[in-house]
């Protein structure tokens, strides 16, 4: 619970129509995508400006109050979901985009902003922001920097990180700290930036973020390879990286997606494939064309029965609706769909293929494959219903051993979703003991009464 | 509040339904009410984790989940972009009921629905004199939507620009045994809908010429009741069934291939709500049922797929035609995935079909919705108006009778020149101007 003092002093700083507390209210911001317990906060506060945020935050910090910054709730690793004693600070009305700059090539945004609309705002100029998470129509900016959150294009383009230039953000305190820069090279200070990216709300809030654009690709070509053995298609990716070649997007679907996929949307796949590599290659004109073409000789020299390269921009577009709607359809199979993201080497995605197979078989569990096999990130999707409990150990235990797995290949926990509260307890067989006190040090510095997001990353 | 309990069973009728959510959150992106507040209770996520907690006994009384479950305006944009397919229209519309059942209709929902909608004839009569004494507390506006607006202020009609009655309701320029036309084609049996018959006439009329055009033998029975839809939105399954029962054994007597209608809210509640939502119907209702739903039809898709239309004239040929733009109704293409047909309808009847932007996007009406909250149905509905002006358009089309009506307010209030008509007349005047 919280004071009623405390109540009314937020409602003086936000207006009264930006101050929820009614238990209703406080169940709808008690989850986010993570399949976890929900926690009821105790209020929803909704800045509408930089002053009102500071001032909330300042509040916070005098008062002991736990916050917890939600943006579109599509967390995948719990990492907005609330204390029990704090307040959930929504950036749904920080939602502009200050500026979008040409010629230096940047945008300036509030955290709030939806990640699609900024991508849709700068193709409209022939620019690039290539971050591209499976949310992207809903979730916010100041979300995926907060998460680090990837996409299908890590592989060539890197992830959120490689696009943050610098920031503002408030302390604990509710001071204005400045990072960053909107000069391509910054070498002041220490790189806050590099730290806060990833920091899921736990070391300072964000306020205003400088995004790096790049120019738009002039030409793009689409592919689906088919293959009879998923080992194939594992080993075509391994095959693809060390030709020298890097698609923007390489994708796997494994029979059981590929199942899913086709009773769902009828798109025309294979359904007796046991895998399909989905792949796009970007850039000059002169060069996609030559990388398109060794990509399908290596293809079929690795096993594919067959390589399609779509005509135009409707079979473009059907190939990637068959990847887009692999969740989708792995998600009407059962009640609950639990969505990993441990990640490996690219080199060894084949290992890591058989050896999930094998994960599934021994827990007697379904597991469908598909992901960003380009940049060693799997998506393992566990579909189980929560309610049977019995199962659901058994859920527990595979992923368990999902991520010893990933480890003992030298890979991490999560390429994209972030650590937050599902992966903190896992951490320090990724990190070792000193990186997590060296982390619970840092934050105790920064946050000595520990009221950004409290549990997340660290543990309690 | 005594009953929570209680409350909580009746809510887990709906468990394996609301499980489904896996509360990803991607219906953020296409709700039209969640646009305009971005609060979580006011999209499908957010109401489904209301539900969910009721299941659970976590509130002390419902009051709070039915005023955030009201929030919304049916138009199933969120189950049309539903990764897990939650099947979100039923889960509402049966969890409305049951919150209904459960705290009692206002007084005035009593009337409305119990005494007034239930019974077919009594309706008919009550609006009937409405539309005699609508003149002396509205005036006509003489514009473009021919819409009218009240006299004085009126906390009701809130500045609204509404449609008024019809003096002649489609109904009564019927022959008294109902109408039946003799084609050489397929036989379609229509039903009207409220709003088509006390407000738009004009609409049956037209598809009656149409259907003649093409030598439909047509069927309309008289004696129609309502399709049950405001009674559901409200939570009466009582009213709702007893109309289902009352249409149902209407239509059964009608020997016909189809069943049509030119409001996509009707073909969309007979199609999918009659069979998921009527309680407790034995084996051989679901039967009856489902066969009746497998006969309906909505009026373009009829035409187009089954009848086959004329090209009245080609509009690549004539660059003085009439620009139409189209408003895709979310009951025609997020819940019977109609969209191509009425827009063949349009050009095949001369037009040059103009797209605006975000065509089937809600319009904002959402029934009820727009009476209990008319500012935010405004401020969706707005929106559809400017998207609708921004194509420099003659003519807006639409086909169902409650977009029209909304669109009606929307342009009215903007003062705009644009006339908003459905697919068939337009069909239909071509028709008049081919002849």
């Amino acid at each position: 619970m919280i004071r009623q003092s405390i109540i009314k002093a937020l409602q003086k700083i936000v207006g009264k129509e930006n101050l929820l507390t009614q238990k209703e209210d406080m169940l709808t911001y008690s989850y986010d995508a993570a399949v976890l317990n929900p926690v009821i906060p105790a209020a929803a506060v909704i800045p509408e400006n930089t002053e009102m945020l500071g001032e909330i935050i300042a509040l916070c910090h005098e008062n002991r109050i736990p916050v917890t910054v939600r943006g579109s709730g599509t967390n995948l690793s719990g990492g907005t979901i609330p204390e029990t004693s704090g307040i959930v600070l929504l950036t749904s009305r920080l939602n502009k985009i200050i500026e979008i700059n040409e010629a230096d090539m940047y945008a300036v945004v509030e955290p709030g902003v939806v990640t699609a609309n900024l991508a849709a705002q700068v193709e409209k100029m022939g620019l690039f922001y290539p971050p591209d998470p499976g949310s992207m129509a809903v979730s916010t900016l100041g979300g995926n920097v907060a998460e680090n959150a990837g996409g299908l294009r890590g592989l060539k383009y890197g992830v959120t990180k490689d696009y943050v230039m610098g920031m503002r953000f408030f302390d604990c305190q509710g001071n204005h700290i400045k990072t960053g820069s909107k000069t391509v090279k910054c070498a002041t200070g220490y790189n806050l930036t590099g730290l806060m990216v990833g920091s899921e709300g736990t070391l300072g809030i964000l306020d205003r973020i400088i995004l790096k654009l790049i120019p738009a690709p002039k030409a793009r070509v689409a592919m689906v390879a088919v293959y009879n053995t998923i080992e194939q298609a594992s080993e075509t990716v391994a095959g693809i990286i060390s030709a020298r070649i890097l698609p923007a997007t390489l994708e796997i679907l494994d029979n059981f997606t590929i199942r899913a996929v086709e009773n769902f949307s009828k798109a025309g796949l294979p359904k007796d494939a046991g895998a399909l590599l989905l792949i796009e290659v970007d850039g000059h004109p002169a060069l996609v064309g030559e990388e398109a073409e060794q990509i399908r000789a290596l293809c079929l020299k690795m096993g594919a029965n067959s390589i399609e390269k779509a005509e135009n921009e409707a079979q473009r577009d059907r190939i990637w609706a068959a990847r887009r709607s692999a969740l989708s359809a792995l998600a009407q199979l059962k009640p609950t769909l639990i969505l990993e993201d441990a990640t490996v080497p690219r080199s060894r995605i084949p290992d890591m293929v058989s050896a999930i197979q094998g994960i599934a078989n021994t827990y007697k569990i379904d597991i469908g494959t598909f992901g960003h096999a380009g940049d060693g990130n799997l998506h393992p999707t566990i579909l189980t219903d929560r309610r049977n409990k019995e199962e659901f150990k058994r859920v527990e235990k595979a992923i368990e051993e999902i991520f010893d797995t990933a480890l003992a290949m030298g890979g991490t926990l999560s390429g994209e979703h972030g650590t937050g509260l599902a992966k903190a307890a896992f951490l320090e067989k990724e990190a070792g003991v000193s990186s997590i006190l060296f982390s619970r040090r840092l934050r105790a510095a920064l946050d000595p009464h520990n009221i950004l997001n409290p549990g997340k990353i660290t543990g309690a | 509040m005594k009953g929570m309990k209680e409350l909580a069973n009746l809510v887990r009728e709906l468990e394996e339904q609301l499980v489904v959510c896996n509360r990803c959150g991607m219906c953020q992106a296409v709700c039209p009410v969640y646009e305009q507040t971005r609060r979580e209770a006011d999209v499908a996520r957010g109401k489904l984790s209301l539900l969910t907690g009721l299941m659970e006994d976590m509130f002390s009384d419902p009051d709070g989940v039915d005023e955030r479950l009201n929030r919304c305006l049916l138009c199933g944009s969120c189950a049309a972009n539903c990764p897990s397919g939650v099947n979100v229209m039923e889960i509402f519309i049966k969890a409305r009921a049951i919150l209904t059942e459960f705290k009692g209709l206002s007084a005035a929902e009593k009337i409305i629905f119990k005494q007034v909608l239930t019974n077919p004839g009594r309706f008919d009569r009550i609006m009937e004199w409405a539309s005699r004494f609508q003149g002396l507390f509205t005036r006509s506006e003489a514009n473009a939507q021919c819409t009218s607006c009240a006299r004085l202020t009126s906390r009701i009609l809130s500045g609204r620009h509404f449609k008024p009655l019809s003096a002649a309701p489609f109904h009564k320029t019927l022959p008294e045994q109902g109408l039946k036309t003799k084609g050489s084609g397929l036989k379609a049996a229509f039903f009207t809908g409220c709003l088509i018959d006390k407000i738009f006439p004009g609409v049956a009329q037209a598809c009656l010429k149409v259907l003649s055009h093409h030598k439909v033998s047509v069927i309309i029975p008289q004696d129609q009741g309502c399709c049950g839809i405001p009674a559901l939105a409200s939570g009466d399954r009582d009213t709702f069934n007893h109309l289902v029962e009352h249409n149902l054994a209407l239509f059964e007597r009608e020997e016909c291939d189809v069943i049509v209608t030119a409001c996509a809210t009707c073909t969309s509640t007979i199609k999918k709500l009659w069979p998921a939502v009527y309680r407790n119907p034995s084996s051989k209702m679901q039967k009856r049922l489902a066969s009746l739903s497998e006969k309906t039809m909505d009026i373009n898709q009829f035409l187009v797929d089954q009848v086959g239309i004329d090209l009245l004239y080609n509009p690549a040929e004539d660059t003085t035609s009439e620009i139409v733009t189209w408003h895709d109704p979310c009951h025609l293409k997020k819940s019977l995935g109609v969209a191509d047909q009425p827009r063949q309808v349009i050009t095949a009847a001369g037009y040059r079909l103009k797209e605006m932007a975000e065509s089937d996007k809600c319009c904002g009406m959402g029934g009820s919705f727009n009476v209990h909250h008319y500012d935010l149905s405004c401020r969706i509905g707005k929106q559809k108006q400017k998207n609708i002006e921004n194509t420099g358009c003659d003519i807006v089309s639409t086909g169902c009778p409650a977009c029209m009506m909304q669109i009606s307010d929307m342009l009215g209030k903007a003062g705009s020149s644009v006339k908003i008509v459905h697919p068939m007349e337009l069909y239909a005047q071509a028709l008049g101007k081919n002849a």
